[in-house]
């Protein structure tokens, strides 16, 4: 009996993936006819956002809004607009935030060149400090009190036979 | 540098980094300004919901301050503005139009009995396409235009009674004094809706 009702269930199961799999057989998007063109609207899905889930790109996003963009986009394609005037109709729909990469222009330019300035004072600071701090080391020679200082306390030390490092400092 | 204001440097570091941050968490990242304020609403000719063989365009308003609402009823969103919107059509405040998206009519219709409808009329876009046209990218949405058929003010997500009372009513006084046969040199506003 058991055995039974464990075989019905993954039989079940099985039937349930199978039809699960029809489904979304049948919900696979229609493709350009032409696998270049398919190239061409995969290409610019690509640099536009789903302004649903933000962080998708409408090639990657399943959102409703994506699928029905990316129809959008194929039908542009096929009907022999290019890439620049397709991007240009999300724009003037959804706004510069609809494209993945945003363009160069006077509100985007801290954003595109603040990281090189950023960069650019780091180095700065650190080549400056770096010079700052070898001339301060340069510039601490022991006097001639703690050279015998340092020599005295080295030579008790082997004598003693003892390590204690790390308590004598040279300057 | 001197010594003693050295030890400035991080804290002011922190406080600048604290105030951009501050700044950026008050801002809700799911609001993408939209690129149509203060132009000329797209033009679409739709039919209308509970009379499918007539059909209403934007054009017909010409002249008019009113609100294009993006409504659907698969939209829970939606239900929770609802009563809002009925409430306005009551009271009479300003005409609402529907925009009903990606949505069965026959759904549509039965929604509208269920939970009251404050639409002078719905379009049907059943397509969707007048919704990417108005980059509508989440429902609801609320247009608000004006006389000349510019879109003035766009709200995303469901109206709160605060953005009704603050934004969207003041808003539609200032639009209802303006003459629109002057082509306005700068776009007013109010203080409510920034």
């Amino acid at each position: 009996m058991r055995v039974k009702s464990k075989l019905i269930i993954v039989l079940l199961s099985f039937v349930v993936c199978i039809s699960t799999a029809s489904v979304w057989a049948k919900e696979a998007q229609p493709m350009a006819a032409d696998p270049e063109m398919e190239k061409l609207v995969n290409e610019i899905s690509k640099e536009l956002r789903c302004l649903v889930c933000q962080n998708q790109t409408i090639a990657d996003s399943h959102a409703a809004l994506a699928v029905d963009l990316k129809n959008q986009v194929r039908d542009m394609v096929a009907s022999g607009k290019n890439q620049q005037e397709i991007v240009d109709y999300m724009v003037q729909r959804y706004g510069d935030f609809v494209r993945y990469r945003p363009p160069v222009k006077p509100t985007t330019y801290l954003l595109w060149v603040g990281p090189f300035i950023l960069l650019i004072v780091g180095v700065v600071l650190l080549v400056s400090n770096l010079r700052k701090r070898r001339q301060v080391i340069a510039d601490a020679p022991l006097s001639t009190d703690e050279s015998d200082r340092l020599q005295s306390l080295l030579t008790t030390e082997t004598s003693a036979g003892k390590n204690s490092g790390g308590e004598v400092k040279p300057s | 540098m001197s010594r003693n204001i050295r030890f400035l440097v991080p804290l002011i570091i922190f406080i600048v980094v604290a105030a951009f941050l501050y700044k950026g968490l008050s801002l809700n990242p799911r609001e993408v300004p939209s690129p149509f304020i203060n132009k000329p609403a797209p033009d679409f000719s739709l039919q209308k919901l509970d009379n499918m063989s007539e059909q209403f365009s934007n054009k017909d308003m010409l002249g008019k301050v009113w609100l294009l609402n993006v409504w659907a009823s698969w939209c829970v969103a939606c239900r929770q503005e609802h009563p809002l919107l009925v409430q306005m059509a009551r009271r009479g405040d300003v005409p609402i139009y529907g925009l009903n998206y990606k949505d069965a009519p026959t759904q549509a219709r039965q929604w509208l009995k269920q939970h009251g409808d404050p639409y002078v009329l719905s379009a049907v876009d059943y397509q969707g396409n007048v919704g990417i046209d108005y980059g509508v990218y989440g429902v609801p949405e609320t247009f608000v235009i004006d006389k000349r058929g510019i879109i003035r003010h766009k709200v995303i997500g469901p109206i709160s009674f605060n953005v009704l009372n603050e934004c969207v009513m003041p808003l539609v006084k200032v639009l209802e004094q303006e003459d629109p046969q002057i082509v306005p040199t700068e776009y007013k506003g109010v203080e409510g809706c920034a």
